[in-house]
């Protein structure tokens, strides 16, 4: 993920040498346009489920047979953890979202770092085994899982979930972090090393607030990655349910209705990931003194 | 130094990727049966009862994944030029912009178009009001769930972002100054695009075809919550022999068959590019 | 093709990335090496264990030393399908039935509708039963067929306590008792049973629906519901083509499946549990149902669906209470199980899930609420009382038929390849 701190790009230079072909204005006023709008378009169809789940979270209608509209109401808010295995599957989701992200954030953000900034033998492999890992369909990833699970006779549960999850977001953190690092300038820490800095805090210091942004990027997209999963979940969860397993087998067993709650819960997450971003870039500008 | 801090993370992929994979490469050849267990006999036999099976699941997922990354690169390209070339300071602001709704599950986002595209619901509504006299735009009859159109729809929408970013992050890295040679030297807009802007993109549009034709090809969950008979995925063929039937080492023979299709796949579309090292820009 | 220009700078190569590109090529072949060596010895080493269990004994004898070992809990954890209990009016998470049987025992229940479909669920716990382990739920609902069917032969169940089903023995229906699938309720008790037929909205068909070859009819192109599993939709396929699935045979099986594919075109979506909400709404116009869902349906969001059961036959299923082994209070499972077979608890639940109670006694009991409520609820309750779906007269059960019982790995990759592919596909 970009940062803010990157120069405005610049805008073709027009040189008097040459004399440029006209264009009538109100083409090129169309074709200047016909990108935005686009963009515009996508952005918001991107955003028409969360508008229908946002405004559902308001809808008093606890009829789970049809969706029509009954006006509007804030009884879902209240009775937010009235159906307790919702809560439980939620409580899960967090939670293993939470330890997940903190495991695979520091398991990866090493990695990033040998791999961005070292150069070593092997690191071809690494960088080969998080490509593969990414690049492997989530169905494999799943299956192979339980594969191991089986023969090895552990059982599917909580810890399983934990296991899997790090295991997929591990790569997308290293990727992410690796990414920064290698953009980073590695002479302030050869700076700090030349002032007799050991190497501990050098990476206290001077890397980890360079790389910071790259590991805050990471370790959102792990949590986004653990808490919204579900194939590999699927595979691997024994009888524990997480957030999005609950509703998918809710919504198999009643052909598409939701309790409004699971809407109210996705309108709180959604938000509480602006305010992650927000309060992200917040610490970037930060930071950037 | 680097060796101590790949370890612990490299140890975690090996027990938990790695491994696993190569037990179900394993299982893929073994032969048993729930009651009885499973022994290794080196049976590629299950590869053919799986095929014999699900191919015309598997052909039609493989179809559905062409279709959806194709659609998504149309999608994506303009947007990430877009923000790339005229985003500005605004950048990633826009780019959180395409990303947030991905924060919310992507269960309750494909349940949410369910709703939405409801038969008698407002889209279809709205569509079916167009019309003048005897003509319409869609007969009374028109449906968009439990159609094939559902499906793919679903996919790009639900990995649309997996196509944005890494064309974006090589449209980003493309340096302004090669456009400005390129207009002193009386290249078109047009032409500067074709011959400077979209060849130095195509790393990164490699890129978005990998991250984006595997997960939408090895989707199932799209198929089952907006599609209907016959428009089912290799996905849960593979999540049926598992855990329905019990049967581990056709489940296992299918899903490496699936990995292996794709991988090729994008090997040869790799090769096509001509760009080997494209593999290096795409995990990087 | 794209021409690459062949000097522009390319991002981010720089030389030290060439170097780190060609020394990776190396390691690269190495562990494609070290790979399929790696495959090998772990191919060679490999094996699933059998999911067989060792039983708990099947003489009279053993089971009872069993029992003579167990303890009486203050907890039970109950698994079962949804909607399939009496619900509290004002409160969804309330069922009554279950605080009387707390009051009067002791017994705190954990109930968890974790259930959705037969394959599912026991896909779930089949692999923790064959590691030994408790599926943390002392009581669950399995349908007669395939799967009880594995779950007694691969020993996951435990054997009941003769001793404690008085209510049992006193008050259980025929249906109920001495079941083809579980002789000597050895395993099992019934919980309810249901009929597979069709469920048609008439206002959309236009027409009455009598017959299974209704739903190859053109007119309902794309309006058809049907289910996607290897239980009620190849045996109805069966009944269909004019078989008995009890006795059919591979040929049978053979027909019922060209029957199903001659009729997927017709068919809007395979589905699970969820074809009534589908039904209501529209979307379908006729589908394959069970008898309960119907009642309900109306009863909760005022359609007006139908239920029939076909001039050709149709199916009858019974869900069966039974106890996972490692369960961890199996005496308040018994205790529960033969508390539901008292007649005013057993009508407590007949009223609200509609599908076929497996004690008789309890008509009578409906029709006395009947007579002491009013109204809307007066009529509700003689809808069920007198209703052929809840109990059904002995003439019907001529039509009826139980679920083919499979032996045998064989046979069951044969059916399962046959009919799985109808909707998988």
């Amino acid at each position: 993920m970009t940062t803010l701190d990157e120069p405005p790009t610049d805008r073709i230079a027009r040189t008097d040498t040459a004399p440029r072909p006209r264009v009538p204005r109100r083409r090129r006023n169309l074709r200047r346009h016909a990108l935005p709008v686009w963009s515009g378009l996508v952005i918001l169809w991107l955003f028409i489920p969360i508008f229908a789940m946002i405004a559902y979270g308001f809808n008093d209608n606890p009829n789970r047979i049809n969706f029509e509209w009954k006006g509007f109401t804030l009884r879902w808010y209240r009775e937010l953890f009235a159906i307790d295995d919702l809560t439980t599957a939620l409580v899960n989701s967090l939670t293993i979202a939470v330890i997940v992200t903190v495991i695979s954030t520091v398991l990866g953000t090493f990695i990033g770092l040998a791999l961005g900034r070292y150069k070593f033998r092997g690191s071809g492999s690494v960088s080969l085994l998080m490509f593969a890992n990414i690049a492997a369909p989530e169905v494999v990833l799943g299956a192979s899982l339980l594969s191991l699970f089986l023969t090895a006779g552990v059982p599917r549960g909580y810890l399983t979930i934990v296991l899997a999850h790090v295991m997929f977001s591990l790569a997308y953190v290293a990727i992410t972090v690796r990414a920064r690092v290698a953009g980073a300038d590695p002479s302030l820490e050869e700076a700090a090393r030349d002032l007799g800095a050991g190497p501990i805090t050098t990476f206290r210091k001077v890397t980890l607030p360079t790389i910071m942004p790259g590991v805050m990027a990471g370790a959102l997209l792990a949590f986004a990655l653990s808490i919204d999963d579900f194939i590999i979940t699927n595979f691997n969860n024994g009888s524990t349910l997480t957030f999005p397993i609950w509703v998918y087998q809710q919504a198999r067993k009643t052909g598409g209705s939701v309790p409004q709650q699971v809407n109210v819960m996705g309108t709180m997450i959604f938000f509480f990931g602006i305010a992650l971003a927000v309060a992200g870039a917040i610490y970037n500008r930060r930071k950037k003194v | 130094m680097p060796y101590a801090l790949v370890l612990p993370g490299w140890l975690w992929l090996a027990i938990f990727f790695l491994v696993p994979v190569l037990t179900l490469l394993s299982v893929s050849t073994m032969t048993g049966s729930l009651s009885s267990g499973f022994t290794q006999t080196f049976d590629f036999g299950n590869y053919a009862d799986g095929w014999d099976k699900y191919h015309v699941v598997f052909i039609r997922s493989i179809v559905y994944g062409l279709v959806a990354t194709a659609i998504c690169l149309l999608i994506a390209y303009p947007v990430a030029y877009w923000i790339a070339f005229r985003g500005g300071q605004y950048k990633s602001s826009l780019l959180f912009l395409i990303l947030l709704p991905f924060f919310v599950s992507f269960v309750i986002r494909t349940q949410a178009w369910d709703v939405v595209l409801e038969d008698n619901g407002p889209v279809l509504s709205a569509l079916r009001h167009i019309g003048i006299g005897d003509w319409h735009l869609i007969s009374q009859d028109t449906r968009i769930l439990q159609t094939s159109y559902a499906v793919v729809g679903g996919l790009v929408y639900n990995f649309l972002p997996f196509t944005i970013l890494p064309i974006y992050v090589a449209l980003e890295r493309v340096d302004p100054a090669l456009l400005e040679a390129s207009s002193d030297l009386y290249a078109s807009k047009a032409a500067a695009f074709v011959r400077v802007v979209l060849p130095l993109s195509l790393p990164g549009v490699f890129a978005a075809v990998l991250l984006t034709f595997v997960p939408v090809s090895s989707d199932y969950v799209n198929a089952s919550i907006l599609g209907g008979a016959g428009n089912t995925m290799v996905g849960s063929g593979i999540y049926t022999e598992y855990i329905t039937n019990g049967n581990y080492p056709v489940a296992a023979a299918l899903s490496f068959l699936l990995m292996a299709v794709l991988l090729v796949g994008v090997f040869v579309y790799a090769r096509m590019l001509g760009t080997e090292d494209a593999l290096e820009m795409a995990a990087g | 093709m794209i021409p690459t220009p062949p000097d522009a700078p390319r991002p981010g190569l720089s030389p030290d990335l060439l170097r780190g590109l060609t020394e990776s090529r190396i390691s690269r072949r190495r562990m494609l090496g070290l790979g399929g060596l790696s495959v090998l010895g772990l191919a060679a080493g490999c094996s699933i264990p059998p999911a067989v269990q060792s039983g708990i004994g099947s003489s009279r004898t053993e089971v009872a030393k069993f029992w003579a070992k167990q303890k009486p809990t203050k907890q039970l954890n109950f698994a079962n399908w949804s909607l399939y209990i009496d619900v509290d009016p004002k409160n969804e998470n309330k069922h009554p039935s279950l605080d009387l049987f707390t009051k009067d025992t002791g017994i705190n229940v954990t109930y968890r509708e974790v259930i959705a479909d037969d394959d599912s669920y026991f896909g779930k716990i089949q692999p923790i039963l064959a590691n030994g382990q408790g599926t943390g739920y002392d009581l669950m609902v399995i349908t007669n067929g395939r799967y009880l069917d594995q779950l007694i032969d691969l020993n996951y169940l435990i054997p009941l306590d003769q001793s404690r089903m008085t209510n049992f023995y006193d008050n259980a229906g025929p249906l109920a008792q001495n079941p083809s699938f579980d002789r000597g309720n050895t395993y099992s008790m019934a919980w309810q049973s249901g009929i597979t037929g069709i469920a048609y909205d008439p206002k959309l068909t236009k027409r009455k629906i009598t017959s299974w070859q209704d739903l190859l009819d053109p007119k309902f192109s794309g309006r058809v519901g049907m289910f996607g599993d290897t239980e009620d939709l190849p045996n109805s396929a069966i009944v269909a083509i004019g078989a008995k699935p009890e006795t059919s045979t591979p040929a049978d099986w053979e027909k019922a499946a060209a029957w199903l594919r001659k009729q997927r075109p017709l068919v809007r979506k395979y589905y699970e549990q969820d074809y009534i909400e589908p039904l209501t709404k529209g979307n379908i116009w006729l589908s394959m149902a069970w008898s309960g869902d119907v009642f309900q349906a109306n009863a909760s969001s005022g359609s007006k669906l139908e239920f029939v059961i076909p001039d050709e036959g149709g199916v009858i299923w019974t869900d069966n209470m039974c106890i996972p082994r490692h369960a961890q209070n199996p005496v308040s499972a018994m205790t529960y199980m033969d508390y539901v077979y008292k007649p005013e608890i057993a009508a407590m639940i007949a009223e609200y899930v509609n599908y076929i109670t497996p004690v008789p006694a309890t008509q009578q009991l409906i029709r006395k609420d009947a007579a002491a409520a009013s109204g809307e609820d007066r009529a509700g309750l003689l809808d069920i009382a007198d209703s052929p779906l809840v109990y059904p007269p002995e003439s019907a059960f001529s039509r009826l038929h139980r679920y083919r019982v499979l032996s045998g790995d064989a046979e069951m990759k044969r059916w399962n390849n046959l009919f799985e592919p109808i909707y998988q596909s």
